[in-house]
């Protein structure tokens, strides 16, 4: 068996005490293999973002452990956790949020210089790899205002990328995004999966989810699927068909 | 988190939003600008003012006659006058810490030569009243020990008189009248203009004491002793001194108060000084205010910015910014701002009071004491004003702020 980048048991997170008490996570065991690409389903309120903001390091959990690239996460303090999010972590976000009227190079750069590790590293240079691996080497000192959606998005990507993260978090990735771009985006995750990056993201649409190799369901905090996905679909040749039609 | 790279962020985040950079400056730029303005002014008044009384002469000591109080009843200076030229010789025979000691008599007079008549104050006074003074002859020269002795009709005038009735001419070895007495002028003094109070120094006319005394003034009893010390640590104890010599020649009880008062040049350029310094400190307390206002403006707009930028922050929580890196940040745009804003205000400043100067003739000083401390407090203004919104911003959660609309 491949090495397990993400070991969760039992992850609970609850709101409130006695009778306001919302349990937003009950229970939860996951365990994510490096190189995997996993979809998160689950109806709004289900805790799917829960879960997200939990992996990703942005909250604690009220119990269970989960450990994180063969660390332990759960029980860090702020500063620690800021860290391991620095060097572990890549997020996607749905908004992009790209800092605006800044270029696409300083945007990418953003998370190396926050970087404590030490490591003396040439971020101009990382930038402009991490910018070249999702195609935009051309685009480098364009502004957000001067993309498209889809190269907006493809910006954010190289920026989760560019600090070599153990995984990268995508939250609903392609929901502000057409389906032609969707697939576009997608077709470059799977392309990165097939480098060895591992995906997890967080999305609705099953017509999404077929481009992972597995899936989970939530459903009021719980696990209720997780299965790998028969019939995976590669993002790339739906593109050149829709092209076609 | 390298320093630098911070600092650069900082940077960055306030020249991209150059308008609102420029707006939140411009309080501080005017509160630093007319704090440089009104210490400019104050601190020109004070060098002028000390510039003046060192203009009276060096380690001057000048005695007067009457006494500020007596048995504990002010009586006024001058009350009654008891100071002879008596006691300017008794000085200057025993008055061992003097290194100069000559009688001032006052006569109004007109002077009536050359172009015409002019009303001026004549002053009798010995030849070490120039040494006293400290005050050169431009043209010709000062009348000796034997004009003095032999009452000689000879005169000195200031340039004020010179230049009104011997316009473009030279005075010396001409003739004036002073009451009807003729005097021939021996010299012309240098220019030495305004006292503190605003007195023209060069409007008067110097004749040997003993001349003043039996033709003009036709009295005993004269107006004021001038005496130097030939260093100025000297004073103190030659200002006793003098008060024992008079008091022995005026045969005074012990029970009994002077009758005459001693004071130096040092207490009037510090009363001078010590009022325009209270003036400075006024003047550039009302510009603090502007300043301080200045301040609020930058901790308001820095609080819209952090509210503006909520996504932004939970952002760079996201990729890795502790509390602290943004903390910092924020401290630092505030502190670049406030900063920048002294420079601009220094400078400013410096241009309008240099400006004013050439308008109004005003004397100005830009020390660099001023300059620093304008920028102190403007760093000052920067930290303490940048620090709670600073603080709101790194106190944010990562996850509320990423979701803030």
């Amino acid at each position: 068996m491949k090495h397990a980048v993400i070991e969760a048991n039992g992850l609970s997170k609850v709101y409130g005490t006695g009778a306001t008490e919302v349990r937003a996570l009950d229970g939860v065991d996951l365990d994510v293999a490096r190189g995997e690409m996993l979809a998160i389903m689950g109806a709004s309120g289900s805790g799917k973002s829960t879960l997200m903001n939990i992996l990703g390091c942005l909250d604690v959990p009220t119990r269970g452990s989960y450990r994180l690239d063969e660390s332990k996460v759960d029980g860090l303090d702020r500063n620690a956790l800021a860290d391991i999010r620095n060097r572990r972590i890549g997020f996607v976000f749905q908004v992009f949020n790209l800092l605006p009227r800044t270029s696409a190079l300083e945007n990418v750069e953003l998370p190396l210089l926050y970087d404590r590790s030490g490591r003396t590293v040439d971020t101009r240079a990382l930038a402009t790899t991490a910018l070249d691996r999702v195609g935009l080497g051309d685009r480098l000192h364009h502004e957000p205002s001067e993309l498209s959606g889809g190269q907006q998005q493809r910006v954010a990507i190289a920026r989760a990328l560019v600090s070599e993260p153990a995984i990268v978090l995508a939250d609903e990735p392609t929901g502000n995004l057409d389906s032609r771009t969707t697939l576009d985006v997608m077709a470059l995750f799977q392309e990165l999966n097939e480098q060895g990056v591992t995906i997890l993201m967080v999305t609705h649409e099953p017509d999404v989810a077929v481009y992972c190799r597995r899936v989970i369901e939530l459903r009021d905090g719980r696990l209720i699927r997780d299965e790998p996905i028969v019939g995976r679909r590669v993002a790339a040749e739906d593109s050149l068909v829709e092209e076609v039609a | 988190m390298k320093a630098r790279r911070l600092v650069m962020v900082a940077i960055q985040s306030i020249v991209k939003n150059l308008m609102r950079t420029l707006l939140t400056m411009l309080g501080v730029i005017i509160g630093v600008g007319s704090v440089t303005v009104m210490v400019a002014i104050g601190q020109g008044a004070q060098d002028q003012i000390r510039k003046q009384v060192e203009g009276l002469g060096t380690n001057m000591i000048v005695i007067t006659p009457g006494s500020s109080s007596q048995g504990g009843v002010s009586r006024g200076a001058a009350s009654f006058n008891r100071l002879t030229t008596e006691d300017s010789d008794a000085l200057q025979r025993g008055g061992f810490l003097l290194s100069a000691v000559s009688p001032v008599i006052m006569a109004p007079a007109q002077v009536v030569g050359g172009n015409g008549n002019w009303r001026t104050i004549v002053q009798g006074v010995d030849t070490y009243y120039q040494l006293i003074r400290d005050w050169e002859v431009s043209s010709g020269t000062f009348f000796d020990v034997s004009d003095v002795r032999s009452k000689k009709k000879v005169a000195v005038i200031g340039a004020t008189v010179a230049s009104q009735l011997f316009p473009g001419s030279d005075p010396v070895g001409q003739r004036i009248q002073l009451r009807n007495v003729p005097f021939e002028i021996v010299g012309v003094l240098a220019e030495k203009g305004q006292t503190a109070e605003g007195n023209d120094q060069d409007d008067t006319v110097l004749a040997p004491y003993t001349t003043v005394q039996t033709r003009l003034a036709g009295r005993m009893f004269i107006a004021q002793i001038l005496a130097s010390t030939s260093s100025p640590d000297d004073m103190p104890a030659a200002q006793k001194e003098v008060a024992e010599i008079l008091r022995e020649t005026h045969a005074l009880a012990d029970w009994e108060d002077d009758d005459f008062t001693v004071r130096n040049q040092t207490d009037l350029a510090e009363t001078a000084e010590g009022t325009t310094q209270v003036m400075t400190f006024l003047l550039a307390a009302i510009a603090s205010i502007s300043l301080l206002v200045g301040g609020i403006g930058i901790m308001n707009i820095m609080l819209v910015s952090v509210t503006e930028r909520t996504r932004e922050i939970g952002l760079r929580m996201a990729v890795g910014a502790r509390g602290s890196d943004v903390l910092v940040q924020f401290m630092i745009e505030a502190v670049v701002m406030s900063v920048l804003g002294g420079v601009i205000g220094v400078a400013g400043g410096a241009a309008a009071a240099l400006a004013l100067a050439r308008v109004t003739g005003w004397g100005v000083a830009i020390s660099p004491e001023t300059v620093v401390l304008a920028l102190v407090f403007a760093a000052a203004v920067g930290v303490f004003f940048g620090f709670y919104p600073a603080r709101r911003a790194a106190a944010l959660h990562p996850i509320e702020a990423l979701r803030f609309e």
